[in-house]
């Protein structure tokens, strides 16, 4: 039995994205429950109906959204492993509940609000752990600066440069610009781009995501209730998670043999989300690639094959990720980098407009868009939507 | 004159062990570097964890290492995100394999080289960062400095 053409996400509802601080007042579950509310009126669906949440990342309190929203009984509530990487895979866990008979209307969500911790710095939350000692010690204080590790053995073993980043950055900006939620939709010249301070070298200002406030909500339900409700459902063709335990812990361990350092640990979730689906990498239209750093786009490029491995940098050179012209369009709504951070879950909304063919930057004819999450610590995950 | 890369700031970092973790620090007060090994099929680990992830084995040795080692990745951290970064920058945090001990790569610091010499594929050797708090912390410099 598989999950893959069995769900459908019918309803998606997201809140202003805020730049870090200025979702207050409101609480992050408040923040959770307007996409959630947002989400039932979308799909046409009511409150009640509900009876399942799938998340990740840590999640949210099930009884809190339960009592502040008047959902009278859940029959499945249960989150991914890990951190952002399981962004994508928490509709495929929702998928899985609904085939399995666990539950009919599953709400997947993903959230967060930085104003008591920037992710900038968010290793200064972690409480002092034994085996992460190494990296504390090292002055390892953001993902940043782990990630700027990975970029520059990319960049050594591969020819990876700094040109590559910045086509990510400005290819990535370009779409921001003409999307009405993107947060930042200034223009991003590559001048700018190479005149913005260095953060943790390799890694300039514009290598790295937003830090932002806002929350995502999307309702899963099986494909024949999809049919009778008010929005084209959005088919989840297929959707994979996990790693290799030489990616593990990735960034706060470094032990990753060199064939995995290089990568952006969705080897083994990519081959399986084409085994999963049938489909290749040339069948998709449009991708929503994790983006929190520039250089994890590119590792991921390669790692779900649309070229091969230490190919990324020259591939996104080419035009291949730009809106205009490109052959796989990619972050088509700013992408976290420009748009907004909201933990991975804003790549789910925008490959769900893109399957029902109202995006802000419609790719023309897309009818099969990937989504992704991670890379991180194991689970990465990635999803397939289709029409 | 390139800026000489500095010392991750102490107050980055309280230093907590558990049994496992608790001989390499240990050997470091003594100005030793260690790394574990599985005392049943040889193969290094870091950071030490309770299983060898080869053979499932819970017994360790502790040999002393040369210090030597190979520049895998490193960074230049030049922007304080958070107070305490504010009088170390720039700093270089850096991943380092023992040469001694196949398998087992180090996360830790470049210190005390010009930034400009700094280049992975480097020998590296190790210096011993004295705290004040009675922490040693393992660090690295370029071999030929
Ligand atoms: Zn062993």
């Amino acid at each position: 039995m598989s999950i893959a053409g069995r769900t459908a996400i019918v309803g998606v509802g997201s809140t202003p994205y805020y730049k870090r601080g200025r979702s207050a007042p409101q609480t992050l579950p408040e923040l959770v429950c307007k996409a959630i509310i947002a989400a039932v009126e979308d799909a046409g669906l009511s409150m009640t109906d509900i009876d399942g949440f799938a998340s990740y990342s840590g999640g949210f309190d099930t009884p809190y959204l339960m009592e502040t929203l008047g959902i009278p009984e859940v029959r499945f509530t249960s989150m991914l492993t890990g951190s952002g990487g399981g962004s994508a895979g928490a509709v495929g866990l929702a998928s899985a509940a609904i085939v399995a008979g666990l539950a009919d209307v599953v709400v997947v969500i993903g959230g967060v609000q930085q104003a008591l911790q920037r992710f900038g710095s968010v290793t200064q939350s972690y409480e002092s752990l034994p085996e992460n000692a190494w990296y504390e010690a090292a002055g390892l204080v953001g993902p940043g600066h782990m990630f700027a590790l990975l970029a520059r053995r990319h960049m050594h073993r591969y020819g990876t440069t700094r040109e590559h980043f910045a086509e990510v950055a400005i290819s990535t900006r370009l779409n921001a610009m003409s999307h009405p939620d993107a947060l930042i939709r200034k223009p991003l010249t590559r001048e700018d781009y190479f005149a913005a301070p260095m953060l943790s070298d390799p890694l300039c200002l514009f290598d790295f995501c937003l830090e932002s406030d806002g929350a995502i909500a999307v309702i899963v339900t099986s494909i024949e209730r999809a049919r009778d409700l008010r929005r084209k459902p959005v088919v989840v063709r297929g959707c994979t998670q996990g790693g290799e335990a030489g990616w593990g812990r990735s960034l706060y361990w470094m032990n990753m043999p060199e064939d995995q350092f290089l990568t952006s640990g969705n080897r083994s979730v990519a081959r399986d989300l084409w085994r999963q689906t049938g489909l290749q990498p040339s069948d998709i239209d449009v991708a929503q690639i994790y983006d929190h750093f520039t250089p994890m786009v590119i590792a991921q490029l390669e790692d779900f094959g649309f070229c091969g491995p230490g190919e990324g940098g020259p591939f996104v050179a080419s035009g291949a990720i730009r809106f205009d012209g490109g052959s796989l369009p990619v972050n088509t709504d700013g992408g976290q980098l420009s748009g907004g951070y909201i933990w991975g879950m804003s790549h789910i909304r925008e490959g769900v407009a893109q399957i029902r063919g109202d995006a802000a930057n419609q790719v023309s004819g897309a009818r099969l868009a990937l989504v992704t999450g991670g890379p991180s610590s194991i689970p990465m995950s990635a999803l397939v939507l289709g029409d | 004159m390139a800026a000489i890369a500095q010392f991750p700031a102490e107050s980055l970092f309280t230093l907590c062990t558990d049994a496992w973790t608790q001989p390499w620090w240990d050997a470091a007060r003594e100005h030793r570097l260690t790394a574990p090994c599985c005392e049943d099929c040889g193969r290094f680990r870091m950071p030490p964890t309770p299983f060898c992830p080869h053979c499932r084995s819970q017994r360790l040795r502790w040999p002393t290492l040369s210090g030597r080692g190979t520049l895998f990745s490193y960074t230049v951290v030049t922007r304080a995100v958070i107070p305490a970064m504010e009088n170390c920058i720039p700093y270089v945090p850096a991943l380092v394999d023992l040469d001694d001990a196949p398998g087992a790569r180090l996360t830790t610091a470049i210190v005390g080289v010009p930034i400009d010499a700094i280049a992975i594929g480097a020998a590296v050797t190790v210096v011993f960062e004295d705290r004040s708090d009675g922490v040693v912390v393992p660090r690295f410099t370029l071999a030929t400095a």
